[in-house]
Protein backbone atom coordinates (compact mmCIF):
# COMPACT_ATOMS: atom_id res chain seq x y z
CA UNK A 1 0.00 0.00 0.00
CA UNK A 2 2.76 2.45 0.93
CA UNK A 3 4.53 1.48 -2.27
CA UNK A 4 1.51 2.59 -4.26
CA UNK A 5 1.14 5.83 -2.28
CA UNK A 6 4.81 6.62 -2.82
CA UNK A 7 4.62 6.02 -6.56
CA UNK A 8 1.52 8.18 -6.75
CA UNK A 9 3.22 10.96 -4.78
CA UNK A 10 6.28 10.71 -6.98
CA UNK A 11 4.18 10.98 -10.13
CA UNK A 12 2.31 13.96 -8.71
CA UNK A 13 5.53 15.69 -7.68
CA UNK A 14 6.99 15.02 -11.09
CA UNK A 15 4.53 17.31 -12.83
CA UNK A 16 3.99 19.64 -9.91
CA UNK A 17 7.69 20.54 -9.81
CA UNK A 18 7.44 21.78 -13.38
CA UNK A 19 3.89 23.12 -13.20
CA UNK A 20 4.70 26.07 -15.40
CA UNK A 21 4.93 23.67 -18.34
CA UNK A 22 2.51 21.03 -17.16
CA UNK A 23 -0.33 23.10 -15.70
CA UNK A 24 0.07 26.80 -16.45
CA UNK A 25 0.98 26.44 -20.13
CA UNK A 26 -2.05 24.32 -21.10
CA UNK A 27 -4.34 26.71 -19.23
CA UNK A 28 -2.92 29.58 -21.25
CA UNK A 29 -3.43 27.63 -24.49
CA UNK A 30 -7.07 26.95 -23.68
CA UNK A 31 -7.53 30.58 -22.76
CA UNK A 32 -6.24 31.66 -26.17
CA UNK A 33 -8.74 29.36 -27.88
CA UNK A 34 -11.48 30.83 -25.74
CA UNK A 35 -10.56 34.43 -26.54
CA UNK A 36 -10.13 33.91 -30.26
CA UNK A 37 -13.11 31.65 -30.95
CA UNK A 38 -15.50 33.54 -28.77
CA UNK A 39 -14.37 36.83 -30.28
CA UNK A 40 -14.95 35.55 -33.81
CA UNK A 41 -18.11 33.55 -33.27
CA UNK A 42 -19.91 35.10 -30.30
CA UNK A 43 -22.17 37.21 -32.53
CA UNK A 44 -22.87 34.48 -35.07
CA UNK A 45 -23.47 31.23 -33.26
CA UNK A 46 -25.98 30.24 -30.70
CA UNK A 47 -26.22 26.52 -30.06
CA UNK A 48 -28.59 26.25 -27.11
CA UNK A 49 -31.25 28.82 -26.38
CA UNK A 50 -30.18 31.23 -23.67
CA UNK A 51 -26.54 30.06 -23.72
CA UNK A 52 -23.92 32.40 -25.15
CA UNK A 53 -21.33 30.90 -27.49
CA UNK A 54 -18.54 31.69 -25.06
CA UNK A 55 -20.34 29.80 -22.30
CA UNK A 56 -21.11 26.95 -24.72
CA UNK A 57 -17.46 26.73 -25.64
CA UNK A 58 -16.19 26.55 -22.07
CA UNK A 59 -17.06 22.93 -21.17
CA UNK A 60 -15.61 21.72 -24.47
CA UNK A 61 -12.37 23.58 -23.88
CA UNK A 62 -12.17 22.35 -20.29
CA UNK A 63 -12.74 18.78 -21.40
CA UNK A 64 -10.22 19.08 -24.21
CA UNK A 65 -7.61 20.30 -21.73
CA UNK A 66 -8.45 17.49 -19.31
CA UNK A 67 -8.06 14.85 -22.00
CA UNK A 68 -4.87 16.16 -23.53
CA UNK A 69 -3.15 16.59 -20.18
CA UNK A 70 -4.25 13.27 -18.76
CA UNK A 71 -2.80 11.66 -21.87
CA UNK A 72 0.37 13.73 -21.79
CA UNK A 73 1.14 13.03 -18.14
CA UNK A 74 1.32 9.25 -18.15
CA UNK A 75 2.75 8.96 -21.63
CA UNK A 76 5.55 11.47 -21.16
CA UNK A 77 6.43 10.24 -17.68
CA UNK A 78 6.76 6.66 -18.93
CA UNK A 79 8.67 7.47 -22.09
CA UNK A 80 11.07 9.72 -20.17
CA UNK A 81 11.72 7.00 -17.63
CA UNK A 82 12.23 4.45 -20.36
CA UNK A 83 14.60 6.60 -22.37
CA UNK A 84 16.67 7.75 -19.39
CA UNK A 85 16.56 4.24 -17.93
CA UNK A 86 15.30 5.32 -14.52
CA UNK A 87 12.21 3.17 -15.06
CA UNK A 88 14.26 0.48 -13.27
CA UNK A 89 13.63 2.30 -10.01
CA UNK A 90 9.95 1.38 -10.23
CA UNK A 91 10.53 -2.02 -11.85
CA UNK A 92 12.89 -3.30 -9.16
CA UNK A 93 10.68 -2.82 -6.07
CA UNK A 94 7.90 -5.23 -5.14
CA UNK A 95 5.10 -3.08 -6.59
CA UNK A 96 2.21 -5.08 -7.99
CA UNK A 97 0.83 -4.44 -11.47
CA UNK A 98 -2.31 -3.02 -9.95
CA UNK A 99 -0.39 -0.56 -7.78
CA UNK A 100 1.70 0.50 -10.74
CA UNK A 101 -1.38 1.02 -12.89
CA UNK A 102 -3.38 2.91 -10.27
CA UNK A 103 -0.53 5.25 -9.40
CA UNK A 104 0.04 6.32 -13.00
CA UNK A 105 -3.70 6.46 -13.64
CA UNK A 106 -4.53 8.67 -10.66
CA UNK A 107 -1.58 11.00 -11.16
CA UNK A 108 -2.54 11.54 -14.79
CA UNK A 109 -6.18 12.08 -13.91
CA UNK A 110 -5.07 14.56 -11.27
CA UNK A 111 -3.07 16.58 -13.77
CA UNK A 112 -5.88 16.51 -16.32
CA UNK A 113 -8.48 17.59 -13.78
CA UNK A 114 -6.21 20.23 -12.32
CA UNK A 115 -5.68 21.83 -15.72
CA UNK A 116 -9.41 21.53 -16.41
CA UNK A 117 -10.24 23.25 -13.16
CA UNK A 118 -7.74 25.98 -13.96
CA UNK A 119 -9.27 26.57 -17.40
CA UNK A 120 -12.72 26.68 -15.82
CA UNK A 121 -11.74 29.19 -13.15
CA UNK A 122 -9.92 31.49 -15.55
CA UNK A 123 -12.83 31.16 -17.98
CA UNK A 124 -15.21 32.50 -15.35
CA UNK A 125 -13.53 35.84 -15.77
CA UNK A 126 -14.92 35.99 -19.29
CA UNK A 127 -18.31 34.40 -19.02
CA UNK A 128 -20.86 33.11 -16.57
CA UNK A 129 -21.19 29.37 -16.43
CA UNK A 130 -24.20 27.65 -14.87
CA UNK A 131 -23.74 24.29 -13.18
CA UNK A 132 -27.02 22.47 -13.69
CA UNK A 133 -25.99 18.94 -12.72
CA UNK A 134 -22.68 18.83 -10.84
CA UNK A 135 -22.89 15.04 -10.55
CA UNK A 136 -23.05 14.57 -14.33
CA UNK A 137 -20.26 17.06 -14.72
CA UNK A 138 -18.07 15.11 -12.29
CA UNK A 139 -19.03 11.72 -13.69
CA UNK A 140 -17.86 12.71 -17.17
CA UNK A 141 -14.77 14.52 -15.92
CA UNK A 142 -13.67 11.43 -14.01
CA UNK A 143 -14.46 8.78 -16.60
CA UNK A 144 -13.08 10.82 -19.50
CA UNK A 145 -9.83 11.61 -17.70
CA UNK A 146 -9.52 7.94 -16.75
CA UNK A 147 -9.92 6.88 -20.38
CA UNK A 148 -7.22 9.23 -21.60
CA UNK A 149 -4.91 8.38 -18.71
CA UNK A 150 -5.19 4.74 -19.76
CA UNK A 151 -4.46 5.65 -23.35
CA UNK A 152 -1.49 7.65 -22.07
CA UNK A 153 -0.16 4.67 -20.10
CA UNK A 154 -0.63 2.35 -23.06
CA UNK A 155 1.09 4.80 -25.38
CA UNK A 156 3.93 5.33 -22.91
CA UNK A 157 4.50 1.60 -22.64
CA UNK A 158 4.34 1.07 -26.38
CA UNK A 159 6.38 4.05 -27.61
CA UNK A 160 10.15 3.79 -27.98
CA UNK A 161 10.75 7.47 -28.59
CA UNK A 162 9.05 10.84 -28.30
CA UNK A 163 8.22 10.77 -32.03
CA UNK A 164 5.90 7.84 -31.47
CA UNK A 165 4.00 9.82 -28.84
CA UNK A 166 3.85 12.86 -31.08
CA UNK A 167 2.35 10.56 -33.73
CA UNK A 168 -0.40 9.40 -31.42
CA UNK A 169 -0.99 12.95 -30.28
CA UNK A 170 -1.26 14.31 -33.81
CA UNK A 171 -3.08 11.48 -35.54
CA UNK A 172 -5.37 10.24 -32.78
CA UNK A 173 -5.83 12.59 -29.85
CA UNK A 174 -6.08 15.92 -31.68
CA UNK A 175 -8.44 14.70 -34.46
CA UNK A 176 -10.65 12.90 -31.96
CA UNK A 177 -10.97 15.96 -29.76
CA UNK A 178 -11.38 18.50 -32.55
CA UNK A 179 -14.00 16.39 -34.33
CA UNK A 180 -16.03 15.81 -31.21
CA UNK A 181 -17.95 19.03 -30.86
CA UNK A 182 -15.62 21.11 -28.72
CA UNK A 183 -16.36 24.14 -30.86
CA UNK A 184 -19.82 23.30 -32.16
CA UNK A 185 -22.87 21.13 -31.66
CA UNK A 186 -22.86 18.11 -33.93
CA UNK A 187 -26.46 18.95 -34.82
CA UNK A 188 -25.01 21.70 -36.98
CA UNK A 189 -23.19 19.06 -39.06
CA UNK A 190 -24.44 17.23 -42.17
CA UNK A 191 -26.09 13.89 -41.28
CA UNK A 192 -23.14 11.87 -42.55
CA UNK A 193 -20.73 13.62 -40.17
CA UNK A 194 -23.23 13.36 -37.34
CA UNK A 195 -23.22 9.59 -37.77
CA UNK A 196 -19.43 9.53 -37.82
CA UNK A 197 -19.30 11.64 -34.67
CA UNK A 198 -21.43 9.11 -32.84
CA UNK A 199 -18.55 6.65 -33.20
CA UNK A 200 -16.16 9.09 -31.55
CA UNK A 201 -16.00 8.42 -27.80
CA UNK A 202 -14.77 11.95 -27.18
CA UNK A 203 -18.10 13.24 -28.46
CA UNK A 204 -19.87 11.55 -25.52
CA UNK A 205 -17.32 12.92 -23.06
CA UNK A 206 -17.85 16.50 -24.15
CA UNK A 207 -21.57 16.20 -24.69
CA UNK A 208 -22.13 14.62 -21.28
CA UNK A 209 -19.82 17.09 -19.58
CA UNK A 210 -21.71 19.95 -21.20
CA UNK A 211 -24.96 18.47 -19.95
CA UNK A 212 -23.55 18.85 -16.44
CA UNK A 213 -23.36 22.61 -16.96
CA UNK A 214 -26.38 23.46 -19.08
CA UNK A 215 -28.75 20.56 -18.53
CA UNK A 216 -28.95 20.36 -22.34
CA UNK A 217 -27.03 18.12 -24.67
CA UNK A 218 -27.08 16.45 -28.07
CA UNK A 219 -27.68 12.98 -26.65
CA UNK A 220 -28.81 11.72 -23.28
CA UNK A 221 -26.06 11.68 -20.62
CA UNK A 222 -27.18 8.16 -19.76
CA UNK A 223 -26.19 7.05 -23.22
CA UNK A 224 -22.88 8.83 -22.70
CA UNK A 225 -22.33 7.03 -19.43
CA UNK A 226 -23.19 3.74 -21.09
CA UNK A 227 -20.37 4.41 -23.52
CA UNK A 228 -17.89 5.68 -20.93
CA UNK A 229 -18.08 3.02 -18.25
CA UNK A 230 -17.34 0.02 -20.50
CA UNK A 231 -14.60 2.06 -22.14
CA UNK A 232 -12.92 2.72 -18.79
CA UNK A 233 -13.20 -0.94 -17.85
CA UNK A 234 -11.92 -2.30 -21.14
CA UNK A 235 -8.95 0.07 -21.30
CA UNK A 236 -8.06 -0.59 -17.64
CA UNK A 237 -8.17 -4.32 -18.20
CA UNK A 238 -6.07 -3.97 -21.33
CA UNK A 239 -3.48 -1.86 -19.52
CA UNK A 240 -3.30 -4.29 -16.61
CA UNK A 241 -2.85 -7.23 -18.96
CA UNK A 242 -0.09 -5.44 -20.79
CA UNK A 243 1.65 -4.55 -17.53
CA UNK A 244 1.36 -8.12 -16.36
CA UNK A 245 2.81 -9.47 -19.56
CA UNK A 246 5.82 -7.21 -19.09
CA UNK A 247 5.38 -5.95 -22.66
CA UNK A 248 8.21 -3.52 -23.55
CA UNK A 249 9.00 -2.97 -19.87
CA UNK A 250 10.42 -6.32 -18.83
CA UNK A 251 12.28 -7.74 -21.80
CA UNK B 1 18.24 -23.07 4.40
CA UNK B 2 17.31 -21.73 0.97
CA UNK B 3 20.13 -20.62 -1.30
CA UNK B 4 20.48 -16.84 -1.62
CA UNK B 5 20.42 -17.21 -5.38
CA UNK B 6 19.53 -20.30 -7.33
CA UNK B 7 19.37 -20.59 -11.11
CA UNK B 8 18.38 -23.74 -12.96
CA UNK B 9 18.81 -24.12 -16.70
CA UNK B 10 18.50 -20.41 -17.23
CA UNK B 11 18.30 -19.42 -20.88
CA UNK B 12 17.76 -16.13 -22.57
CA UNK B 13 17.37 -15.43 -26.24
CA UNK B 14 17.08 -11.92 -27.51
CA UNK B 15 15.93 -11.69 -31.11
CA UNK B 16 19.23 -12.69 -32.65
CA UNK B 17 21.44 -13.23 -29.62
CA UNK B 18 21.56 -16.29 -27.38
CA UNK B 19 22.71 -14.44 -24.26
CA UNK B 20 22.38 -17.26 -21.72
CA UNK B 21 22.63 -20.90 -22.72
CA UNK B 22 21.58 -22.90 -19.70
CA UNK B 23 23.09 -21.44 -16.57
CA UNK B 24 23.01 -23.42 -13.31
CA UNK B 25 24.27 -21.52 -10.33
CA UNK B 26 23.78 -21.53 -6.62
CA UNK B 27 25.03 -18.86 -4.26
CA UNK B 28 24.74 -19.69 -0.57
CA UNK B 29 23.56 -17.22 2.05
CA UNK B 30 26.42 -15.13 3.39
CA UNK B 31 28.72 -15.68 0.43
CA UNK B 32 30.76 -12.99 -1.29
CA UNK B 33 30.52 -14.17 -4.87
CA UNK B 34 31.99 -12.87 -8.13
CA UNK B 35 30.41 -13.33 -11.54
CA UNK B 36 33.08 -12.61 -14.10
CA UNK B 37 33.19 -12.64 -17.87
CA UNK B 38 34.12 -10.55 -20.88
CA UNK B 39 31.83 -7.92 -22.40
CA UNK B 40 28.67 -9.52 -23.69
CA UNK B 41 29.12 -12.74 -21.73
CA UNK B 42 25.66 -12.47 -20.20
CA UNK B 43 26.36 -11.15 -16.69
CA UNK B 44 23.90 -8.29 -16.82
CA UNK B 45 21.31 -10.51 -18.45
CA UNK B 46 21.65 -12.99 -15.59
CA UNK B 47 21.26 -10.24 -13.00
CA UNK B 48 18.33 -8.71 -14.86
CA UNK B 49 16.50 -12.03 -14.78
CA UNK B 50 17.03 -12.23 -11.01
CA UNK B 51 15.66 -8.70 -10.68
CA UNK B 52 12.68 -9.35 -12.94
CA UNK B 53 13.82 -6.75 -15.48
CA UNK B 54 14.20 -9.47 -18.08
CA UNK B 55 12.12 -12.62 -18.49
CA UNK B 56 14.05 -15.84 -18.99
CA UNK B 57 13.31 -17.80 -22.17
CA UNK B 58 13.67 -21.05 -20.23
CA UNK B 59 14.67 -22.21 -16.78
CA UNK B 60 13.93 -20.62 -13.45
CA UNK B 61 15.57 -18.47 -10.83
CA UNK B 62 14.98 -17.96 -7.12
CA UNK B 63 16.07 -15.38 -4.59
CA UNK B 64 16.09 -16.73 -1.01
CA UNK B 65 13.79 -19.51 -2.15
CA UNK B 66 11.28 -17.23 -3.88
CA UNK B 67 10.72 -17.69 -7.60
CA UNK B 68 11.45 -14.43 -9.38
CA UNK B 69 8.41 -14.76 -11.64
CA UNK B 70 5.66 -16.52 -9.70
CA UNK B 71 6.62 -15.08 -6.32
CA UNK B 72 8.10 -11.83 -7.59
CA UNK B 73 7.08 -9.59 -4.73
CA UNK B 74 8.81 -11.70 -2.08
CA UNK B 75 11.85 -12.18 -4.32
CA UNK B 76 12.18 -8.46 -5.02
CA UNK B 77 11.83 -7.52 -1.36
CA UNK B 78 14.95 -9.57 -0.67
CA UNK B 79 17.04 -8.28 -3.53
CA UNK B 80 18.96 -5.03 -3.95
CA UNK B 81 20.44 -4.36 -7.37
CA UNK B 82 22.95 -1.72 -8.37
CA UNK B 83 22.40 -1.48 -12.13
CA UNK B 84 25.32 -1.21 -14.50
CA UNK B 85 23.90 1.77 -16.38
CA UNK B 86 24.23 5.14 -14.71
CA UNK B 87 20.58 6.11 -14.32
CA UNK B 88 18.91 8.76 -12.20
CA UNK B 89 15.71 10.74 -11.92
CA UNK B 90 16.51 14.40 -12.65
CA UNK B 91 13.43 15.65 -10.83
CA UNK B 92 14.71 14.89 -7.35
CA UNK B 93 17.49 15.51 -4.84
CA UNK B 94 19.60 12.72 -3.39
CA UNK B 95 17.55 12.52 -0.21
CA UNK B 96 14.24 12.66 -2.06
CA UNK B 97 15.44 9.88 -4.34
CA UNK B 98 16.30 7.67 -1.37
CA UNK B 99 13.06 8.47 0.48
CA UNK B 100 11.01 7.63 -2.59
CA UNK B 101 12.91 4.40 -3.11
CA UNK B 102 12.29 3.49 0.56
CA UNK B 103 8.60 4.14 0.05
CA UNK B 104 8.45 1.74 -2.89
CA UNK B 105 9.60 -0.96 -0.49
CA UNK B 106 6.98 0.02 2.05
CA UNK B 107 9.37 1.79 4.43
CA UNK B 108 8.00 5.01 5.83
CA UNK B 109 10.52 6.42 8.30
CA UNK B 110 13.87 5.33 6.98
CA UNK B 111 15.94 8.46 7.53
CA UNK B 112 18.29 7.00 10.14
CA UNK B 113 19.35 4.30 7.69
CA UNK B 114 19.41 6.76 4.78
CA UNK B 115 21.77 8.98 6.78
CA UNK B 116 23.99 6.01 7.49
CA UNK B 117 24.07 5.09 3.81
CA UNK B 118 24.89 8.68 2.87
CA UNK B 119 27.70 8.67 5.41
CA UNK B 120 29.25 5.40 4.26
CA UNK B 121 29.06 6.46 0.62
CA UNK B 122 30.49 9.92 1.21
CA UNK B 123 27.28 11.64 0.17
CA UNK B 124 26.32 13.43 3.37
CA UNK B 125 27.25 16.83 1.92
CA UNK B 126 25.21 16.14 -1.22
CA UNK B 127 21.97 15.07 0.43
CA UNK B 128 20.03 18.08 -0.78
CA UNK B 129 21.67 18.41 -4.17
CA UNK B 130 19.61 17.68 -7.25
CA UNK B 131 20.62 14.44 -8.97
CA UNK B 132 21.32 16.36 -12.18
CA UNK B 133 24.09 18.31 -10.50
CA UNK B 134 26.08 15.30 -9.28
CA UNK B 135 29.22 14.06 -11.00
CA UNK B 136 29.17 10.60 -12.62
CA UNK B 137 30.88 8.91 -9.68
CA UNK B 138 28.48 10.57 -7.25
CA UNK B 139 25.51 9.33 -9.22
CA UNK B 140 26.98 5.84 -9.05
CA UNK B 141 27.16 6.17 -5.26
CA UNK B 142 23.50 7.13 -5.12
CA UNK B 143 22.68 4.03 -7.16
CA UNK B 144 24.44 1.95 -4.53
CA UNK B 145 22.50 3.68 -1.77
CA UNK B 146 19.23 3.14 -3.63
CA UNK B 147 19.90 -0.57 -3.86
CA UNK B 148 20.42 -0.73 -0.10
CA UNK B 149 17.51 1.36 1.26
CA UNK B 150 15.53 -1.73 2.19
CA UNK B 151 18.50 -3.62 3.68
CA UNK B 152 18.12 -6.52 1.26
CA UNK B 153 19.63 -9.84 2.35
CA UNK B 154 20.91 -10.35 -1.19
CA UNK B 155 22.88 -7.52 -2.76
CA UNK B 156 23.83 -7.60 -6.44
CA UNK B 157 26.36 -5.11 -7.74
CA UNK B 158 26.78 -4.87 -11.52
CA UNK B 159 30.13 -3.15 -11.99
CA UNK B 160 29.68 -0.78 -9.07
CA UNK B 161 33.19 0.65 -9.26
CA UNK B 162 33.19 1.69 -12.92
CA UNK B 163 34.11 5.38 -12.90
CA UNK B 164 34.48 5.62 -9.14
CA UNK B 165 37.59 7.18 -7.58
CA UNK B 166 40.10 5.23 -5.50
CA UNK B 167 39.00 6.62 -2.18
CA UNK B 168 35.37 5.73 -2.64
CA UNK B 169 36.25 2.36 -4.11
CA UNK B 170 38.00 1.54 -0.87
CA UNK B 171 35.31 2.91 1.41
CA UNK B 172 32.63 1.25 -0.73
CA UNK B 173 34.31 -2.13 -0.41
CA UNK B 174 34.85 -1.65 3.32
CA UNK B 175 31.11 -0.98 3.63
CA UNK B 176 30.08 -3.90 1.44
CA UNK B 177 32.44 -6.16 3.41
CA UNK B 178 30.83 -5.00 6.63
CA UNK B 179 27.39 -5.81 5.21
CA UNK B 180 28.72 -9.21 4.17
CA UNK B 181 30.02 -9.84 7.68
CA UNK B 182 26.58 -8.93 9.01
CA UNK B 183 25.17 -11.73 6.89
CA UNK B 184 24.23 -10.11 3.58
CA UNK B 185 24.97 -12.17 0.50
CA UNK B 186 26.93 -10.29 -2.15
CA UNK B 187 27.02 -11.01 -5.87
CA UNK B 188 29.45 -8.83 -7.75
CA UNK B 189 30.41 -8.36 -11.37
CA UNK B 190 33.49 -6.38 -12.21
CA UNK B 191 36.18 -6.09 -14.83
CA UNK B 192 38.75 -5.21 -12.13
CA UNK B 193 39.78 -8.76 -11.36
CA UNK B 194 41.99 -7.88 -8.43
CA UNK B 195 38.85 -6.60 -6.69
CA UNK B 196 37.17 -9.94 -7.19
CA UNK B 197 40.30 -11.76 -6.10
CA UNK B 198 40.65 -9.95 -2.80
CA UNK B 199 36.95 -9.75 -1.97
CA UNK B 200 35.25 -12.88 -3.20
CA UNK B 201 35.30 -16.35 -1.77
CA UNK B 202 33.92 -17.94 -4.89
CA UNK B 203 34.05 -17.07 -8.54
CA UNK B 204 31.99 -18.05 -11.55
CA UNK B 205 33.22 -17.23 -15.02
CA UNK B 206 30.74 -16.74 -17.78
CA UNK B 207 31.57 -16.93 -21.49
CA UNK B 208 29.03 -16.72 -24.31
CA UNK B 209 26.23 -17.54 -21.91
CA UNK B 210 27.93 -20.61 -20.43
CA UNK B 211 29.53 -20.98 -17.03
CA UNK B 212 33.06 -22.10 -17.90
CA UNK B 213 34.59 -22.01 -14.43
CA UNK B 214 33.09 -22.14 -10.96
CA UNK B 215 35.18 -22.66 -7.88
CA UNK B 216 36.56 -21.19 -4.72
CA UNK B 217 38.93 -18.34 -5.50
CA UNK B 218 41.96 -20.04 -3.95
CA UNK B 219 41.33 -23.23 -5.94
CA UNK B 220 41.13 -21.25 -9.13
CA UNK B 221 44.40 -19.55 -8.30
CA UNK B 222 45.84 -23.05 -8.05
CA UNK B 223 47.87 -22.54 -4.88
CA UNK B 224 51.61 -22.92 -5.58
CA UNK B 225 51.76 -24.54 -8.96
CA UNK B 226 51.59 -21.22 -10.71
CA UNK B 227 54.35 -19.42 -8.85
CA UNK B 228 56.97 -17.90 -11.14
CA UNK B 229 60.46 -16.47 -10.92
CA UNK B 230 61.14 -13.55 -13.22
CA UNK B 231 64.80 -12.72 -13.86
CA UNK B 232 66.76 -10.14 -15.82
CA UNK B 233 70.17 -11.58 -16.52
CA UNK B 234 73.54 -10.32 -17.75
CA UNK B 235 74.69 -11.82 -19.96
CA UNK B 236 71.21 -12.69 -21.18
CA UNK B 237 71.62 -16.42 -21.26
CA UNK B 238 70.13 -19.28 -19.29
CA UNK B 239 72.23 -22.17 -17.93
CA UNK B 240 71.40 -25.60 -19.41
CA UNK B 241 70.30 -26.82 -15.97
CA UNK B 242 67.46 -24.26 -15.80
CA UNK B 243 66.15 -24.56 -19.35
CA UNK B 244 63.61 -27.15 -18.32
CA UNK B 245 61.87 -24.57 -16.16
CA UNK B 246 61.57 -21.89 -18.78
CA UNK B 247 58.01 -20.71 -19.31
CA UNK B 248 58.53 -17.53 -21.23
CA UNK B 249 61.30 -15.15 -22.22
CA UNK B 250 61.96 -11.96 -24.12
CA UNK B 251 65.38 -10.33 -24.66
CA UNK B 252 67.13 -10.40 -21.31
CA UNK B 253 64.09 -11.40 -19.27
CA UNK B 254 63.36 -14.96 -18.32
CA UNK B 255 60.33 -16.39 -16.61
CA UNK B 256 60.82 -19.69 -14.81
CA UNK B 257 58.49 -21.99 -12.91
CA UNK B 258 59.07 -21.94 -9.16
CA UNK B 259 56.82 -24.57 -7.59
CA UNK B 260 58.72 -24.45 -4.29
CA UNK B 261 60.65 -21.61 -2.61
CA UNK B 262 63.17 -24.24 -1.46
CA UNK B 263 64.49 -24.51 -5.01
CA UNK B 264 65.35 -20.85 -5.30
CA UNK B 265 68.79 -21.21 -3.73
CA UNK B 266 69.82 -24.02 -6.11
CA UNK B 267 68.65 -21.99 -9.10
CA UNK B 268 70.67 -18.96 -8.09
CA UNK B 269 73.70 -21.20 -7.52
CA UNK B 270 73.39 -22.53 -11.06
CA UNK B 271 73.52 -18.96 -12.36
CA UNK B 272 76.49 -18.06 -10.20
CA UNK B 273 78.36 -21.13 -11.43
CA UNK B 274 78.22 -19.82 -14.99
CA UNK B 275 79.08 -16.26 -13.98
CA UNK B 276 75.67 -14.90 -14.91
CA UNK B 277 74.60 -11.89 -12.91
CA UNK B 278 71.08 -11.35 -11.69
CA UNK B 279 70.10 -7.73 -12.41
CA UNK B 280 66.50 -7.98 -11.37
CA UNK B 281 64.45 -10.63 -9.59
CA UNK B 282 60.73 -10.99 -9.03
CA UNK B 283 58.63 -13.77 -7.63
CA UNK B 284 55.08 -13.63 -8.97
CA UNK B 285 52.04 -15.70 -8.31
CA UNK B 286 49.37 -16.26 -10.93
CA UNK B 287 46.56 -13.87 -10.22
CA UNK B 288 42.92 -14.07 -11.14
CA UNK B 289 43.64 -12.13 -14.30
CA UNK B 290 45.99 -14.88 -15.54
CA UNK B 291 43.46 -17.55 -14.64
CA UNK B 292 40.70 -15.57 -16.32
CA UNK B 293 42.66 -15.15 -19.54
CA UNK B 294 43.59 -18.83 -19.56
CA UNK B 295 39.99 -19.91 -19.03
CA UNK B 296 38.70 -17.54 -21.70
CA UNK B 297 41.28 -18.73 -24.22
CA UNK B 298 40.16 -22.33 -23.91
CA UNK B 299 37.93 -23.25 -26.84
N1 LIG C 1 17.98 -5.77 -24.78
C1 LIG C 1 18.78 -6.53 -25.54
N2 LIG C 1 18.43 -6.82 -26.80
C2 LIG C 1 19.21 -7.60 -27.58
N3 LIG C 1 20.37 -8.13 -27.18
C3 LIG C 1 20.79 -7.87 -25.93
C4 LIG C 1 20.01 -7.06 -25.05
N4 LIG C 1 20.66 -6.98 -23.87
C5 LIG C 1 21.80 -7.70 -24.02
N5 LIG C 1 21.87 -8.24 -25.25
C6 LIG C 1 22.95 -9.11 -25.76
O1 LIG C 1 23.09 -10.18 -24.88
C7 LIG C 1 24.46 -10.49 -24.71
C8 LIG C 1 24.80 -10.46 -23.23
O2 LIG C 1 24.74 -9.11 -22.78
P1 LIG C 1 24.99 -8.71 -21.27
O3 LIG C 1 24.63 -7.27 -21.13
O4 LIG C 1 24.30 -9.66 -20.39
O5 LIG C 1 26.56 -8.89 -21.16
P2 LIG C 1 27.51 -8.54 -19.93
O6 LIG C 1 28.20 -9.80 -19.55
O7 LIG C 1 26.80 -7.83 -18.86
O8 LIG C 1 28.56 -7.57 -20.64
P3 LIG C 1 29.34 -6.28 -20.04
O9 LIG C 1 30.54 -6.78 -19.35
O10 LIG C 1 29.70 -5.53 -21.29
O11 LIG C 1 28.42 -5.53 -19.17
C9 LIG C 1 25.23 -9.52 -25.55
O12 LIG C 1 25.56 -10.16 -26.76
C10 LIG C 1 24.27 -8.41 -25.79
O13 LIG C 1 24.51 -7.81 -27.03
MG1 LIG D 1 26.92 -6.02 -18.04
Amino acid sequence: MLGFVTLLQKELLRFWKVMLQTVAAPILTALLYLLIFSHVLEEHVQVYPGVSYTAFLMPGLIMMSVLQNAFANASSSLIQSKITGNIVFVLLPPLSYGEFFLAYLLASMARGLMVGLGVGLVGLVFTDLPLAHPVWMLAFALTASAVFSCIGILAGIWADKFDHLAGIQNFLIVPLTFLSGVFYSIHSLPTFWQTISHWNPVFYMIDGFRHGFFGQSDVSPWLGLAVMLPLVLILSALTLLLLRSGYKLRH
Amino acid sequence: MAAAIRARGLEKRYRTVHALRGVDLEVEQGEFFALLGPNGAGKTTFISILAGLVRATAGRAEVMGHDVVTDYREARRRLGVVPQELVFDPFFTVRETLRIQSGYYGLRRNDAWIDELLHHLGLTGKADTNMRRLSGGMKRRVLVAQALVHRPPVIVLDEPTAGVDVELRQSLWAFIRQLNREGHTILLTTHYLEEAETLCERVAMLKDGHIVALDRTEHLLGADSERRLELRLSPARLPEALKGRLIDCDDDRFCLALPDYGELEAMLAALRLEGIQVEELNVTQADLEDVFLRVMRQP
